[in-house]
């Protein structure tokens, strides 16, 4: 993928989350944003995800600037896989259902392709033995692999990932990483939000530090872990690695 | 006596149960006789049941009203829940006025305003439907309040996995919001509904033949004021009863569900 951002503002009334973010990441397959809570990373993630409008600036996908009005972000939503931190199922259908669904209804599967779909896209995931159960029957790391199924499963040009560990404990967060780590050989593009920095650096192609609406610094996750330029960015990175 | 206690540890066998039922309802007739005695109440049903085609019919009615005003009331309180949710400001005010006022009034006031502004010039044959209208703006008012805690119950977070997926507003609502409010939504519906049927008793003072007022006529044709509304008590029990059991029925699927 392709992401260029210029200008990106976002304010939630007085107070201002992105703050004329640029920049253009090149041609790459993985991108990680990290900074401290409050920085904007997630909000950007929302933004390209079409979940949140900017109230100024451009975002490029590809070369193609995204359109905001109401049909065009339907279309644009539909493109892509978004998980979340927790809550992204449907308590009310089964890990099977919760895949069918938006390959039924939005993307006009009939339902023996869309079960089709699904259960292989379950299998994968080691999820097939629990494809008929709800939600509040998976442990937080089952949970979090069906959502990445239902993500993955429409085919999407790319992969959002808004802090998809952050409510899990060591074990299913390493399951979960696990799991997007094995998209990246795969060769799917996807933007990451994490606290996790050691995987971030393992995994990212580049790295972008957001620091009060900004992006403070960017480039690729070595260089950035191992000088990086900004006194921002050294002190956060020295805060949470020190232990 | 200690087997009769449940201390949350052991499992309570079902003749314990019974047993304490059985107890429990002894001691309700124990009370009841007990005040009749002292009372020296003389008991005279013959009488009282010579009107049973009376107290059958305002039964009847009593059920065609609330028949009717179920659907309407689910009808007022649909619409007016939509609206309250409405982004066009006007109309959500609207409705937040409607259903404040109406919860905040008694109904039988109601009753009486509807009737003096409205009512007033209706021919009889009306009188049953337009008690049934007054009924169901009322209970629709709470019906109202029932469904938009149900709808805004269902988070944040699912509303943004819907948009994230593609869903449109609408499919949001249909495949997303309403499956699962709709759980939150029956327990307290069906309480709703019970409410319906005791309510339209207060329909007696627009002189609606119904079940209330059955056993007031007969009550004044043979002065045996306890035989009529005996009965009553038990004709009201009959319709609430299986809906009040049926509540709590699925009350606990709900709980197991989620």
């Amino acid at each position: 993928m392709r992401l260029t951002l210029d200008g990106v503002t976002k304010n939630y009334g007085e107070h201002r989350v992105l703050d004329r973010v640029s920049a253009d990441f090149g041609e790459l397959r993985s991108l990680v944003f990290i900074g401290p809570s409050g920085g904007g990373k997630s909000t950007l993630l929302r933004v390209l995800a079409g979940l949140e409008i900017p109230d100024s600036g451009t975002v490029s996908l590809d070369g193609q600037a995204i359109d905001f009005s109401d049909e065009a972000l339907l279309r644009h939503r539909k493109g892509l896989g978004v998980v979340f931190q927790a809550y992204n199922l449907f308590p009310h259908l089964s890990a099977l259902g919760n895949i069918t669904l938006p390959l039924v209804k939005v993307h006009g599967k009939s339902r023996e392709e869309a079960e089709h779909i699904a259960m292989e896209t379950l299998g994968r995931f080691q999820l097939a033995a629990h494809a008929h159960k709800k939600p509040a029957e998976l442990s937080g790391g089952q949970q979090q692999r069906a959502a990445i199924a239902r993500a993955i499963a429409v085919k999407p040009r790319v992969l959002l990932f808004d802090e998809p560990t952050s409510a899990l404990d060591p074990e299913m967060t390493s399951e979960v990483l696990a799991v997007i780590e094995e998209l990246k050989e795969e060769g799917r593009d996807f933007v990451l939000v994490t606290h996790e920095m050691g995987f971030a650096r393992h995994v990212a192609d580049r790295i972008a530090f957001l620091y009060e609406g900004r992006i403070a610094e960017q480039g690729p996750a070595e260089a950035l872990f191992s000088s990086p330029q900004t006194p921002e960015c050294r002190d956060f990175l020295a805060r949470i690695l020190r232990y | 006596m200690a087997f009769l206690f449940d201390d949350g540890r052991r499992s309570v066998s079902g003749t314990t149960r019974a047993l304490s039922f059985a107890l429990a309802l002894a001691l309700f007739a124990g009370v009841c006789s007990g005040a009749f005695y002292f009372l020296s109440y003389q008991w005279a049903w013959r009488p009282v049941l010579g009107y049973w085609r009376l107290f059958w019919e305002g039964w009847l009615a009593t059920l065609g009203l609330a028949g009717l005003a179920l659907p309407l009331s689910c009808l007022v309180g649909l619409v007016s829940a939509a609206a309250r949710r409405s982004g066009f400001l006007p109309l959500s005010y609207a409705a937040r006025i409607f259903v404040e006022i109406t919860r905040g009034t008694p109904l039988l006031v109601q009753i009486y305003i509807y009737w003096y502004v409205f009512g007033q010039n209706l021919s009889r044959d009306y009188r049953f439907l337009a008690g049934a209208l007054v009924l169901s703006l009322f209970e629709g008012a709470y019906i109202s309040e029932i469904i938009r805690a149900g709808i805004e119950s269902v988070g944040r977070s699912q509303w943004d996995s819907g948009r994230a997926i593609g869903f449109t507003r609408p499919q949001i609502y249909r495949h997303v919001v309403f499956p699962q409010a709709i759980r939150r939504i029956l327990p307290p519906l069906a309480g709703q509904f019970a409410s319906i049927i005791k309510d339209s008793s207060l329909l007696s003072v627009l002189g609606i033949s119904e079940f209330t007022l059955a056993a007031g006529q007969v009550n004044s044709f043979t002065f045996a004021v306890f035989e009529s509304y005996v009965l009553v008590t038990v004709g009201y029990l009959v319709l609430t009863l299986p809906i009040l059991l049926w509540t709590q029925s699925i009350e606990k699927h709900s709980r197991f569900e989620t």
